[in-house]
């Protein structure tokens, strides 16, 4: 790489060298910086005056003291004198969650969060229950027919279109006595059984040509 | 040791919180009239400013949106107030230390010792620089501000807040090199 190539990255970098040594730097432009650093050595002596630059001015300001009480008791004399606040109410609710969290004792918070975790998985094993319980029960219900391998049929892929409602697409579904099989898989894609029974190539050809003109369909094609 | 969030005291200081008021003031005092220190130099106008600038704190706390640090949204504040403050004040009101600082051209027996001594010849030059160069310096040096922090609190756009350090920072070499320091650079 030329010099003049080389210029307006090196200056780039240059200008981001006191961010790099007060550590304000996103992650990757710290890396940028990390990476100049290291292939270019004239980089390098010249963060090395930045960083001298940034110990001396932490050292003259620490050497500014600090305001007297007279400053504080100027200011609360006159916050007492201000007129009485109500307390706010406009206050927004993330405030108000990490106000809450703020008061709460390390303990407390502790045994909070230990009995919020036991209510949910109470929760999430209760529902498991019932669901399993009606599986047991009833299997699993078709739109169209229903079967007991989900192997059987004739299938076809199909993806929505993005406006259509949940709505259209039972009704689209019921319409045309068609029942989802599987998915959402990746694409958004759906497999849907068309027949409970297997139907000749011609024939699902056909059926999904069909299928495609319903405005509800982005795309469908024939499945195994 | 758990402390309460900065956002959070802000919040009650809103509902008219005293001691949240008391515990902002006590966190970040010291740091709000080191930044307004240097750039109106003078101890007795920054205390003055240090009451001004907690009491806004108190009054538009309920405006704060948490969009910012809380840190970024006072260095804000401190900085208008001493502005303000510096186009009050007229040349001749600087003090005596501030007229030394400023006018420390000369050759004298300190100077002569800062150029044996770099890093005081350094600090002595940091003095020297321009308001505009001092803020930058020290928001980016001394208070951990990143490029788009100083951009919101000295209200110009990210890329001329790195130029401006650049150029801060070129004085900064050319006030070192009338010392007779030459960091050979730019």
């Amino acid at each position: 790489m030329n010099e003049k190539q080389e210029a307006p990255e090196r200056q780039d970098i240059e200008q981001l060298l006191p961010w790099h040594a007060a550590g304000t730097l996103s992650r990757r432009d710290a890396q940028r910086v990390e990476d100049a650093l290291a292939r270019d050595p004239e980089l390098a002596r010249r963060y090395a005056l930045v960083r001298d630059e940034l110990a001396e001015t932490i050292h003259l300001n620490e050497t500014l003291g600090a305001p007297s009480a007279r400053a504080a008791e100027k200011l609360f004399a006159k916050i007492d004198a201000e007129p009485a606040r109500r307390a706010a109410v406009s206050l927004n609710l993330g405030n108000r969650i990490a106000d809450f969290f703020a008061s709460l004792s390390p303990r407390t918070l502790a045994w909070s969060v230990s009995a919020a975790v036991f209510a949910i998985l109470l929760q999430a094993g209760l529902i498991a229950g019932v669901l399993l319980q009606e599986t047991k029960t009833t299997g699993y219900q078709t739109a169209s027919a229903p079967t007991t391998d989900p192997g059987v049929g004739a299938f076809a892929l199909i993806r929505f279109a993005p406006q259509a409602s949940s709505d259209d697409v039972t009704k689209f579904l019921e319409a045309n006595k068609l029942s989802i099989a599987a998915g959402p898989m990746a694409g958004g894609l759906y497999k849907v059984r068309i027949a409970v029974t297997g139907i000749p190539k011609g024939e699902l050809a056909r059926i999904v040509k069909k299928l495609q003109e319903d405005k509800v369909v982005s795309f469908i094609a024939t499945a195994e | 040791m758990q402390t309460t969030p900065d956002e959070v005291l802000i919040s009650r200081i809103a509902g008219g919180d005293r001691l949240a008021m008391q515990v902002l003031y006590a966190r970040y005092h010291v740091r709000v009239y080191r930044f307004v220190l240097r750039l109106v130099r003078n101890e007795a106008t920054a205390e003055d400013l240090i009451s001004e600038v907690f009491l806004d704190i108190w009054r538009q706390a309920g405006k704060f949106e948490g969009r910012s640090a809380a840190s970024t949204w006072m260095l804000s504040i401190a900085r208008f107030k001493a502005l303000s403050a510096l186009r009050r004040r007229p040349e001749e009101e600087l003090d005596d230390e501030t007229a030394g600082q400023i006018e420390d051209q000369a050759d004298t027996p300190e100077t002569a010792l800062a150029k044996k001594d770099k890093s005081l010849a350094l600090r002595q030059c940091l003095t020297k620089l321009s308001t505009e160069h001092r803020e930058i310096i020290d928001l980016v040096y001394y208070h951990e501000k990143s490029v788009e922090e100083v951009a919101e609190i000295v209200g110009i756009p990210e890329a001329t807040v790195k130029t401006r350090m650049f150029y801060a920072r070129k004085k900064l070499s050319e006030l070192l090199q009338e010392q007779g320091i030459d960091r050979g650079w730019p």
